[in-house]
């Protein structure tokens, strides 16, 4: 209200000003007439007394306003009716920019959810993963790149810390569900006692499992994750306290842990207690992965030398068992390298992610130089105004001000729809993006992203804004020259201006386009690897566990698998079924550790690590996994527990020289293992990818131990079933599955039901969003170079009409005129490429952890895109330059 | 435009100190003022418009002065302005000030022709 009355007075006080000054030159004009002057005479004079009555009534207003920000209003109010006036400009600007800030702020969004913002969890820079080397164990970086915790570390490392507040280990696990619907499969997260403690969120209801939960001669209490609680239970507080019945025993619910609660990167339904026992424990079984919170003030490397002397606590204080050297463990040189629990959870994810958010900003550039663009042929179109303006004195500043207020309007314009573009973009991000991105679900847009969008919008604004300022804001010498040019051809200088951004479009163009293909090859040389097993798409698979409380004889548990197979391979349209422990690419947690071949003295020797793996019979023929020699496993050796084996290729060649060589050989796992014959020898499977090495893997039987001893008997009771049928991937399908189970076994769960081909695809789900990503910046690119392009050479030949008709006149050749217009975007794209090629060469050394099978540097790729682009350029300018030689002499002489 | 107003200024709020003086003796509108001060300092003093208005405005802002509807010799309408007691304050503290500072001025001149 009162700021209301405040503008009413003010008008006020402004008619009384002009009232005053009106007053002030009519007194003096009478007065002049009284001394005899005719009154027309009299009323220039006093007008020329005065002065500049506008200005000075301008600046007497002044002392009113709050100067500064009414002379930007005001020219703001300009900006918009300008903008007003061509819409096909401001759309075009702002589409432009509304695209290129929205993709910048909705991969900035998943770049700061994933890698920039903490984890969730209380004082976050204090959590730490327990990574450990194991550079002395040959072989086992080729399925892990790091040594699991073993029983026995976590309690060396919990009883003897001095570094950690809490330290745990866990497992991924699951179990299955029965009384409540359908028998079904969770995702459990098997922990063990210090890793809620670690993580240090509270219970939603009820409470933590507590070392009592840890007994391991008891039944301890479980936790739901908030998603089962709701799912199975509607969100009823009075769940706590009720039992479930988990692997057919009865355990107590002890609470629910929170919305988006996850142990580490873990999505669980079920926390479950690991209840170790560590009058069982020995120094082996490197399965769990640990965690640990930092005491205050305690930083890495410390923390390092604190679990380096924990190593040796350890292999002092426990063994393998009666005989065995406890220190033998030292040739492995295990070596802890603590990370900061995020740099675990975020993972290799990061290298992508900043070659996107780089390749989208490179986008953004290139969108700039054509705002700029258009910009700069904007000013010029003003420039007639612009010099007038000047000439009658307004300053450089004043013009400057406003050519830079329109493209930051433009700029903010562009940001605001941009937040709207980069909200739909993060939709499609996410839902393109790896399904195991990490932190997928804490993606947002937040305080941060739209920070980002303001200062993306403002810069931008001023990056584009700047070059027509530079370029067109006149100084006073200039004036006269300004106002020349109606007739002559453009000037050197301001042609030099565009041709620049043109070169700078080219190059960036160039960059994006060597990146996009080189990731398009990159995905080609990955199709191209056999992964050892074929046609994936005609693949079904789906996982399946017999717990130990459900069938406690490791015989029946194979015979069960047995029939299930039977029941499988009855389906109509199965061909075959087989199971294994684990398929390619499941990322199921690997089972490994060293064999030794009969007549080889290991004497101090240090073995390599090999992969295990457990088939029935049927399963390598179902995958389509060749054998390069000898044959497959039979149910009868299968369940006369017969010690044989199966060899990959590699390890083959690697123990016995050839795979044929290898039929017939013996190896065991330890010593007082029976020798295990080789029988059959089949290709190198990919098992972590197509990208990554076959590892050397030994195929045991699913059954194995000692026959005679009902107890020492063990069987696989986790596998994933492999079906080979042209209905893979069909619901019809899948629920004949189920029937085939549950006809053998109605307890029984199915989980992880997929085809090979989903599985396969996963695996590359990095390359492939990479590839997508890079592939829209690259044709973005390629479309926004080739608009620069034909935009100005169109300009050019519009501004040369006149000198081109001269030409004509002078007798010049139409096709020779065409190939001078041709030419010169020829040239600017020459440079371009030049430049582009050697930025190239250099950026793209960053995303080489990307590529696969081929170099940064390509040489089909340094070719051919340099080429598309010079057809492109071609093109472009063409169009124009058919124009400029169709002009008709006596037109183009006649033209402005 | 401040480069201009410095140097018809003799000295920075010269003007106001003209423009209060002559408006304690009545009211009068801005031509009146003008050719007011010419007169008095015998055309040696000559107040530029382009500077007049503005500087009326910020008295009229900063309370030294006040203005109302009324006409001029001729009857046309015009505004009149008055100085307020602010004004008058403002104008005693600055005519001393003025004053010590001529003063001083003097003496040094005087010192420095002997």
């Amino acid at each position: 209200m009162q700021g209301l009355s405040r503008l009413f007075r003010r008008r006020q006080r402004y008619d009384d000003l002009s009232a005053s000054i009106r007053e002030h030159i009519a007194e003096r004009t009478d007065e002049l007439v009284d001394e005899g002057m005719p009154r027309l005479q009299a009323e220039q004079v006093a007008r020329r007394e005065f002065g500049n009555v506008t200005l000075i009534e301008e600046r007497s207003r002044e002392v009113w306003q709050w100067a500064a920000s009414e002379r930007i209003a005001a020219d703001l109010k300009f900006v918009f009716r300008r903008l007003r006036k061509s819409p096909g400009f401001a759309a075009t600007v702002l589409l432009t920019l509304a695209i290129g800030i929205g993709a910048n702020t909705a991969v900035f969004s998943v770049l700061n959810s994933v890698l920039l913002r903490p984890l969730p969890y209380p004082e976050p820079q204090e959590l730490v993963s327990l990574h450990l080397n194991a550079p002395g164990a040959p072989g086992l970086a080729e399925f892990r790149n790091e040594l699991r915790l073993s029983a026995s570390m976590y309690f060396t490392f919990a009883a003897h810390n001095r570094t950690f507040q809490f330290v745990g280990v866990w497992g991924p696990g699951t179990a299955s569900i029965t009384g409540l619907a359908q028998p079904e499969q969770v995702n459990t997260a098997q922990i063990s006692d210090g890793v809620l403690e670690t993580l240090n969120v509270p219970a939603l209801v009820g409470q933590w499992l507590t070392p009592a939960d840890q007994d391991a001669h008891g039944l301890g209490r479980v936790m739901l994750s908030y998603g089962y609680w709701q799912r199975r239970f509607g969100g009823d507080p009075g769940v706590v306290g009720r039992t479930i019945s988990v692997n057919s025993q009865s355990r107590v619910i002890a609470g629910v842990m929170p919305r988006g609660f996850k142990v580490v990167n873990y999505d669980f339904d079920l926390l479950v207690p690991l209840a170790l026992d560590p009058t069982k424990e020995i120094l082996a079984g490197f399965a769990y992965r640990g965690i640990a919170r930092l005491r205050p003030g305690v930083a890495i490397p410390q923390a390092n030398a604190d679990a380096a002397r924990l190593l040796n606590v350890w292999m002092d204080s426990w063994s393998n068992g009666p005989g065995s050297d406890p220190h033998w463990y030292l040739r492995w040189e295990i070596t802890p390298a603590l990370q900061p629990l995020k740099d675990a959870v975020v993972g290799s994810i990061n290298s992508v992610l900043w070659v996107i958010m780089g390749t989208i900003g490179v986008v953004m550039l290139i969108a700039c130089t054509n705002v700029a663009n258009l910009l700069l042929v904007r000013a010029d179109a003003r420039q007639q105004e612009l010099s007038i303006r000047s000439a009658l004195g307004a300053g450089k500043w004043r013009i400057a001000r406003e050519l830079l207020l329109e493209s930051l309007t433009l700029g903010l314009l562009g940001g605001a729809a941009g937040v709207a573009v980069a909200y739909g973009g993060l939709r499609l991000l996410t839902a393109i993006g790896p399904e195991n991105l990490p932190r997928l679900s804490e993606i947002s847009l937040d305080g941060w992203s739209v920070a980002f969008t303001l200062v993306l919008s403002v810069l931008s604004g001023l990056l584009f804004g700047a070059i027509p300022v530079l370029r067109y804001v006149p100084s006073r010498q200039h004036l006269t020259l300004l106002g020349t040019t109606r007739t002559a051809s453009v000037g050197r200088e301001r042609q030099r201006g565009r041709n620049l951004l043109v070169v700078a479009q080219v190059a960036m163009a160039l960059v994006l386009l060597i990146g996009a293909v080189l990731m398009i090859r990159t995905f080609l040389a990955m199709r191209n690897v056999d992964p050892g097993f074929s046609d994936p798409a005609s693949l079904q698979v789906m996982r399946l566990s017999i717990p130990e409380t459900l069938v406690r004889d490791s015989t029946t548990v194979v015979r069960m698998q047995n029939s299930i197979i039977n029941k499988l391979a009855a389906i109509p349209g199965v061909s075959s079924a087989g199971f294994a422990a684990s398929v390619p690419m499941s990322g199921a947690e690997p089972s490994w550790d060293e064999i030794l071949i009969e007549g080889k003295n290991y004497e101090g020797d240090n073995p390599p690590m090999r992969l295990y793996n457990y088939i029935s019979p049927g399963y390598f023929h179902t995958a389509g996994t060749r054998f390069v020699a000898g044959r497959d496993f039979t149910w009868a050796e299968i369940y006369s527990v017969r010690p044989i084996g199966i060899v990959s290729e590699g390890l083959a060649g690697e123990l016995w020289g050839s795979p044929g060589a290898a039929i017939g050989k013996h190896f065991r796992e330890f010593e007082s293992q029976p020798w295990h014959e080789v029988v059959g020898v089949v290709q190198d499977v990919r098992e972590n990818g197509v990208d990554q090495v076959s590892p050397a893997t030994v195929y045991w039987p699913p059954l194995m131990g000692d026959p005679s001893v009902l107890e020492k008997l063990g069987a696989w009771r986790t596998v994933y079933f492999a079906l080979r049928t042209p209905r893979a991937g069909m619901q019809s399908l899948v629920s004949d599955m189920q029937q085939a189970v549950w006809s053998v076994n109605a307890n029984v769960p199915v989980t992880d039901v997929s085809t090979m081909q989903e599985i396969y695809s996963d695996s590359m789900a990095r390359t492939s969003f990479t590839l997508v990503m890079l592939a829209i910046a690259g044709s973005m690119a390629l479309v926004l170079g080739i608009i620069g392009i034909y935009g100005v050479i169109s300009y050019t030949v519009s501004r040369r009409t006149r000198e081109i008709g001269i030409r004509l006149a002078l007798g010049a050749q139409r096709t020779e005129l065409r190939w001078m217009f041709v030419r010169s975007a020829l040239v600017l794209t020459a440079i371009g490429v030049g430049i582009g090629v050697a930025a190239a060469a250099g950026l793209t050394r960053l995303m080489k952890s990307l590529l696969f099978g081929i170099s940064p540097l390509d040489p089909f790729t340094y070719a051919a895109v340099p080429l598309v682009l010079a057809v492109a350029a071609v093109l472009a300018s063409y169009l124009p330059a058919r124009r400029a030689a169709s002009v008709d002499p006596v037109e183009a002489l006649r033209a402005e | 435009m401040a480069k201009d107003t410095d140097r018809r200024d003799l000295f920075p709020g010269a003007l106001e100190i003209m423009i209060l003086q002559t408006l304690r003796l009545r009211p009068m509108h801005g031509y009146a003022l003008v050719k007011h001060i010419k007169q008095v300092s015998d055309n040696l003093l000559e107040v530029e418009e382009g500077s007049l208005y503005p500087a009326l405005q910020r008295m009229l802002k900063g309370g030294l002065l006040e203005s109302e509807m009324g006409t001029s010799a001729k009857g046309r309408p015009t505004r009149i302005y008055r100085v307020t007691d602010a004004g008058l304050r403002h104008l005693e503290k600055e005519i001393s000030s003025f004053e010590k500072m001529f003063s001083g001025i003097t003496r040094v001149l005087a010192v420095a022709r002997a």
